[in-house]
């Protein structure tokens, strides 16, 4: 049994310590909205945060994150509202099929969370999630409407 | 890809059976099947099959499409919305369920053209061909050939939509006594202007559904259009972006199992042994289900039933492959054309030109792999799945545990891509889902494909070798235009058209081993012969020394369409000034679906001499735009899908299989790669064509020319190396 901090919550994990915590997300909790893509930690479906750090779910053992805080797609926004991201992802018309934007959204948090204003350059380095409709143009756009926003914000705060 | 023709009647009655698709003037497209349902005091006024409008005044669209990010689902009830002058914010989407009623299927019959055009490929393998009766088209509920807003969306919800809308004020007239001509429809309601009385839609629906049918409901024109033509927010991106959008691999259902499969590595091998004994060993492993061509591994977990698979070393038959490479293969494609090459005349003459093409066989690569979750209970069988023809589906599972169709219940999830992966013929998940769970009946068992089994085990994009011939007259201009290529008899022949205006071209096809399973990927023919024909234009202009743009357009002179769509590519990327230092651009038009798309592709090398795509320009002739933002989305992410096959992908063989496994070896364009893309729509008043894939074929070619005007190597084979 691992117990660990989900989405704020306290829960804990009925698998063998070596399970990828995606499985036991999943199957456990029945929180879903992180994919499986490929199970190697390539195409970045399954991102989530673990103590605020963005990984590939399908590559992190269960028990590695015992006593942590892990935060899916599903515990980004608060009740209320929706994190500024997602909002941003409608206002932009990001997904397509939108298997990967789970993980797209939540590599882009840790990123902007980090880096509110990445260049370019930034974003390329940092998000690797792969998108097989190709909605990049599309991400890269909302990003930068954050930053802008963000340094709008900065500049009247 | 034919025309389509505008032949649907409003009325009732069923399917039509029979008919010949290939016969002129034998084919009749059916009734749709807009019909009255009787209004019950209990439930809603049904005034259609397609749409249907609540006492709250709601109008629910139920469309018979399926939803993998193309969009349509929007855009079709946005066509519905338009002609019934329906409140947009009071419209509701709704799938179809996988039913008879919902099939639409005879939608694509319009396909049958005076050109005597049949089957279209990427339909190829629903289709009987040994009839090509059409019948079968009355049972498909399909989400392909970029064709559900052209077909179900021109056909289909506008009609529906302007006969609700003729009832509605019928309806309207006999309830306030005034002639119908004095009033006036808008955002749901009926107005009469002179007395100021009005009633919404939903009031008027049960009224309306006593009507009789009206024959033929007028239809806006485009410049009546409001709603059509704007950009609205696409219905189903809400939950994407918060988790809860629920694809085939996220049912959840009661006491639930979860199946890991390994088919054989080898097309056509069969299960002949396999020891359970290391899988029922660990922990968590209910069962090892043997299948004719496949062993699975049931379990309480994904997780479990994936590490109990690799414990097992299950002996498949050789089917007569298991020497089989991508050499080999390639090298009877090579023997196919040479030997058909001696039975005719060559080119011949001084302005003879040739050049030999070959392209990969292509995996899809869904972001979701293959997967489906199945419960057989009692004899019926209930599915959760995300396909692009729920209806086939159904049969599909209905005939792997024959039983009737009618004892099985398809429940069509949202796709985590489809490309044509997910289109009928190309099932095998879902049958073997049903069969897996016969063995764990009466518990449902979930069946997920690891990505591995997905890599190896898809219905290719066909591998093809082509040889194209041209006689160039003193000008440099074609006199003759040959393609010769390997691949599918008859299916292949429009794709393989020039746009050009060149006379009686010659299109020859033979058939060549394919060794491993194809099917339909994403623009299908076009996605080839788009590569080799505009490859081969380019070559062609560089020979005779001219401007690739000039020379295009000088053979485009009577096609005003392609030659305007061209011509706004090269003026968006700026064909006639200088590109940055260390790039060069090129260009590629080509014609697919009903659209015409034209592409610049601004190229560089990066630092380590790899091939890098820094813009992109489109411009697309696809007639009238419903939705203006998902259309552009379905271009970008088209070019993207595109560039990812011209640059990185590949799938070989080796020792009979497939060699790619995952995504290192089948890599993906990402952000750092993605060029910039600018996507501009014509305005144009051209018949509808499709969206979905038109964007995918005139990439590679582009980038091919670039890689020439930058490098001077001509590139004939994809993906695209430097030597």
């Amino acid at each position: 049994m691992i117990e660990l901090t989900l989405n704020g919550k306290p829960v804990r994990l009925d698998v063998t310590p070596e399970t990828p915590l995606l499985w036991a997300i999943r199957e456990q909790t029945g929180l879903t909205g992180t994919k499986f893509g490929c199970g190697i930690g390539a195409c970045g479906a399954c991102t989530v945060h673990i103590d605020g750090v963005a990984l590939r779910a399908c590559v992190v053992p269960a028990g590695g994150v015992a006593g942590r805080s892990v935060t899916t797609i599903e515990g980004l926004a608060s009740p209320a509202h929706l994190h500024a991201i997602q909002a941003a992802w409608i206002e932009h018309q990001v997904p397509q099929c939108g298997y990967c934007q789970s993980g797209m959204i939540m590599a882009v948090a840790a990123l902007l969370a980090g880096n509110p204003t990445p260049s370019d350059a930034d974003i390329d380095a940092s998000i690797t999630n792969i998108c097989r409709c190709g909605t990049y143009e599309r991400i890269r756009r909302a990003i930068h409407s954050l930053a802008a926003k963000h340094t709008e914000g900065a500049q009247h705060g | 890809m034919g025309k389509w023709t505008r032949r649907v009647f409003i009325g009732a009655g069923g399917l039509v059976g029979g008919g010949l698709l290939l016969g002129v003037g034998a084919v009749a497209l059916a009734p749709n099947r807009l019909r009255i349902m009787p209004a019950r005091s209990d439930a809603e006024p049904r005034l259609t099959t397609w749409i249907r409008i609540t006492q709250a005044n709601e109008v629910i669209a139920v469309i018979p499409h399926c939803e993998m990010g193309q969009g349509a689902l929007t855009g079709v009830a946005m066509m519905l919305a338009e002609e019934l002058d329906a409140d947009w914010s009071r419209v509701r989407i709704e799938e179809a369920p996988a039913e008879d009623s919902y099939a639409n299927g005879y939608m694509l019959r319009g396909f049958a053209t005076e050109a005597g055009l049949a089957v279209p490929s990427w339909l190829e393998r629903a289709v009987d061909y040994g009839s090509y009766r059409v019948a079968d088209l009355a049972g498909l509920q399909i989400t392909g050939g970029s064709s559900s807003t052209r077909a179900t969306g021109q056909f289909g919800m506008r009609v529906a939509g302007a006969t609700a809308k003729a009832m509605l004020l019928e309806a309207a007239a006999r309830r306030f006594s005034v002639p119908v001509n004095e009033l006036a429809a808008h955002d749901s309601q009926i107005v009469h202007a002179a007395s100021g009385v009005s009633a919404t839609y939903g009031e008027l629906a049960s009224d309306a559904a006593t009507l009789s049918i009206p024959e033929h409901p007028a239809l806006k024109t485009r410049d009546q259009y409001k709603l059509v033509g704007t950009p609205r927010p696409r219905h189903d991106i809400p939950s994407k972006v918060d988790g809860t959008a629920s694809y085939g691999i996220d049912v959840k259902l009661p006491e639930m199992l979860y199946a890991a499969i390994a088919a054989a590595p080898i097309p056509g091998g069969k299960l002949l042994a396999v020891d359970a004994a290391p899988a029922k060993a660990l922990a968590g492993v209910r069962e090892v289900v043997s299948l004719d061509d496949a062993v699975a591994v049931i379990a309480d977990g994904y997780w479990q039933a994936a590490q109990a698979l690799r414990a097992l070393t299950p002996e498949f038959s050789d089917p007569g492959f298991a020497t089989a490479t991508s050499e080999q293969i390639f090298a009877a494609h090579v023997a196919a054309l040479d030997g058909a090459d001696e039975r005719a005349e060559p080119p011949t003459g001084s302005g003879a030109i040739t050049a030999e093409y070959r392209v990969p066989y292509l995996a899809h690569a869904t972001m979701e792999p293959m997967c489906a979750t199945a419960r057989f209970v009692g004899g019926r069988c209930e599915v959760w799945a995300g396909t692009q023809d729920p209806l086939n589906a159904r049969r599909t599972a209905a005939a792997a545990l024959d039983i009737d169709a009618e004892d099985v219940v398809m429940h069509n999830l949202q796709l985590g891509g489809g490309f044509g992966r997910r289109l009928p013929g190309a099932f095998d998940y879902i049958e073997q889902a049903v069969r897996i769970a016969q063995a764990t009946s009466p518990r449902p068992v979930k069946l997920i494909w690891s990505r591995e089994e997905d890599m190896a085990h898809d219905y290719y994009r066909p591998a093809v070798l082509a040889r194209m011939h041209s006689v160039v007259d003193t000008e440099g201009l074609p006199r003759s235009w040959a393609s010769h290529f390997t691949g599918a008899p008859f299916l292949d022949a429009l794709a393989a058209t020039p746009i050009y205006s060149i006379e009686a071209p010659d299109i020859r096809v033979e058939a060549a081993p394919v060794h491993l399973r194809t099917g339909s990927w994403r623009s299908v023919a076009s996605s080839q012969h788009g590569f080799f024909m505009e490859s081969f234009v380019d070559e062609l202009a560089h020979a005779a020394r001219r401007n690739p743009l000039e020379y295009r357009s000088a053979l485009l002179r009577d096609k005003p369409r392609h030659l305007a769509t061209l011509q706004r590519a090269a003026a968006m990327a700026g064909w006639d000034t200088p590109p940055p230092a260390g790039r060069a651009r090129g260009i590629a038009i080509v014609e697919a679906f009903g659209t015409i798309c034209a592409q610049v592709a601004e190229v560089g090398l990066d630092a380590a001499g790899t091939i890098r795509v820094y813009r992109v320009d489109a411009a697309v002739d696809c007639g009238l735009v419903v939705n203006p933002d998902q259309a552009l989305a379905q271009v970008q992410g088209a070019i993207i899908f595109g560039l990812s096959a011209a640059l990185l992908q590949e799938i070989t063989v080796r020792d009979g299989a497939v060699v790619q496994r995952s995504f290192p070896d089948y890599d993906v364009i990402r952000l750092a790669t993605a060029p910039r893309l600018n996507v501009e729509f014509l305005r144009s008043d051209a018949p509808m064509g499709g969206l979905g894939e038109p964007g995918v074929p005139p990439i590679a070619p582009a980038v091919a020319n670039a890689v020439f005007a930058l490098t001077g190597q001509r590139l004939r084979s994809l993906p695209l190396r430097l030597a």
